[in-house]
């Protein structure tokens, strides 16, 4: 069972971006029915909320590791994290080619005007330099640095809040949904870390 | 820190894009376009959005009644001018896009949601109180308030402050010619215009994360309201309006962003002092009371130099350029002469 359990999460975690493609496919043959009159911002939201959903689960699999007394859960951290880099960069991707139509300057330009636009491409560049320095070999050069480096997804996590919660115009409920969720996780490492009672707190005993 | 910060002027001349590539690269993303868009875009994007009735769903409409008087009504419209500032020559946007792309945030902040949980809209009976600094105040039935206007076609392009737009063939009459017969007073200087306040048919009216103060509110300038492009709409190509689109009766006023042009209207109040609108009160640094499309101001959180004028497609991006005043500006430019339209937003 547990045998299974990693290249059925890796499929799982690829259903959105095959749904979508198959959605673009059907675009593309002239089906425009799922994509709506405005395609190009369609994607940007859609990719926006599974890469912050990705981002979640991501942080989520070492609290639930803890929890569910699961170490097997171990083996999917560095799949699930660079999930959520796949799908943020789509949603980058989504943004500059579709939204921005490859103009760098006007890239530039919202790089440095739009503050929530700032913060987003920061966490991107965390989940780049995370996901670059995830194989094993990088792990063993970085030495203990490489975990203190990898606590940066959590400000990712962060980051990525916050450019939600800017962007809203008038209802924040999805918003703190996301910042709540971030908040419970985080609060969750920090207990786990410096209260025994916590690290022996688990939800099922095997 | 990998982000350098950097005006738009500051940008070296050594990185300016060439206008020869510039222009193959939009060349390249129209040809892939031109092959992709074929049967489907050829039928959405057809010339005369009346001719599509055919297509159309009652349904869509999203109204639990349409009285007979109404539908009479709009069947003895005048058919829109050939050309000139009531006709936008641009290419309509498709009747489906118009009714399932909108933001109206009574019904939920997608812009699908208002045509998906706007169902059984009751707009018989629907009553607009006329209040405030005029001789002939009162409640008139929507009945009351159209009998004397004949209606008619008028196409306008509709700029949404959030950068994209449409062009639609709306049914309605002038605003000025409604408020004449209510008499205002001298001390009429603004109208100020409020939607229906109905938890049960509006569901974010009572969602606890809206941090918009219900009811919705807007407002003109007397000389604004009283300008013949400003309008009383009740219906779009040719039929009566659907719910998602502000049923029974809106306000559309095309040179300004569209947030100005308040739907399902119950009141309508001439006062003295320049009313609230609800956008400006929720975030005056990002909304002003004058909102007149404006390619130089930008909104802070996104550019207003550009607009997506929908439909767009993967395959063929359709950026243009805003316009001041939405192109409206020889019609209106004059009303706000010595105005410095950077302060007034």
């Amino acid at each position: 069972m547990q045998k299974f359990l990693k290249p059925l999460v890796f499929v799982v975690l690829l259903g959105p971006a095959l749904w979508w493609a198959y959605i673009i496919w059907r675009a593309y043959q002239g089906d425009v029915a799922y994509l709506g009159p405005d395609p190009p911002k369609m994607l940007e939201l859609v990719s926006g909320e599974w890469a912050i959903r990705m981002l979640m689960l991501s942080l989520a699999v070492t609290p639930l590791r803890y929890l569910l007394n699961a170490p097997y859960l171990w083996r999917l951290r560095r799949m699930v994290g660079l999930y959520a880099f796949f799908y943020v960069s789509l949603h980058f991707l989504v943004f500059v080619l579709l939204l921005l139509e490859l103009d760098f300057s006007a890239l530039a330009k919202e790089l440095s005007e739009r503050p929530y636009i700032t913060l987003g491409f920061m966490a991107w560049t965390i989940l780049f330099l995370l996901a670059v320095t995830s194989f094993n070999r990088a792990q063993r050069w970085l030495g203990r640095h490489w975990k203190r480096l990898h606590r940066g997804v959590y400000v990712a996590g962060v980051l990525a809040v916050m450019h939600l919660i800017w962007i809203v115009r008038s209802d924040f409920g999805e918003a703190l949904l996301y910042l709540a969720i971030v908040a419970a996780l985080l609060i969750y490492r920090a207990l786990h870390k410096f209260i025994p009672g916590v690290r022996q707190f688990v939800l099922f005993k095997p | 820190m990998l982000i350098k910060t950097r005006k738009a002027s500051d940008i070296p001349s050594s990185e300016i894009t060439p206008a020869s590539v510039y222009f193959s690269r939009r060349d390249f993303m129209r040809g892939v376009g031109g092959i992709a868009i074929g049967s489907a875009a050829g039928v959405l994007m057809s010339g005369d959005a009346m001719a599509e009735d055919a297509n159309r769903s009652p349904a869509l409409l999203n109204l639990a009644s349409k009285p007979a008087w109404l539908v009479q009504k709009i069947s003895q419209r005048k058919p829109a001018p050939p050309s000139g500032p009531f006709a936008a020559a641009d290419e309509k946007t498709p009747f489906n896009d118009a009714t399932t792309y909108n933001n109206f945030y009574e019904f939920g902040t997608d812009k699908t949601d208002p045509s998906s949980r706007a169902k059984n809209f009751a707009i018989d009976p629907w009553s607009v109180e006329i209040a405030g600094e005029c001789n002939k105040p009162g409640k008139y039935t929507l009945e009351d308030i159209l009998k004397p206007h004949t209606l008619e076609d008028r196409v306008y392009r509709l700029r949404c402050v959030e950068a994209w737009s449409m062009v639609i063939p709306w049914v309605g009459f002038s605003l000025g010619d409604l408020l004449k017969r209510f008499e205002p007073n001298g001390n009429a200087k603004f109208v100020e215009f409020q939607t229906l306040q109905d938890p049960k048919q509006f569901p974010e009216q009572s969602s606890r994360f809206a941090t918009i103060h219900w009811p919705y509110m807007e407002g003109l300038r007397m000389d604004e309201a009283m300008h013949p492009l400003a309008m009383m709409a009740v219906g779009l190509y040719g039929d009566a309006m659907p719910a998602q689109n502000g049923a029974p009766i809106r306000l559309v006023v095309p040179w300004k962003y569209g947030f100005k042009s308040i739907k399902s209207i119950v009141r309508i109040r001439f006062r003295s002092e320049m009313p609230t609108n609800t956008w400006k009160d929720l975030q005056p640094s990002e909304y002003g009371f004058y909102a007149n499309v404006n390619p130089a101001v930008n909104h802070p959180r996104w550019s207003q130099a550009t607009e997506r004028r929908l439909p767009t497609s993967l395959f063929m991006p359709h950026r243009i350029e805003t316009k001041p005043f939405n192109g409206y500006a020889d019609e209106v430019e004059s009303l706000y002469a010595g105005m410095d339209l950077r302060k007034n937003y």
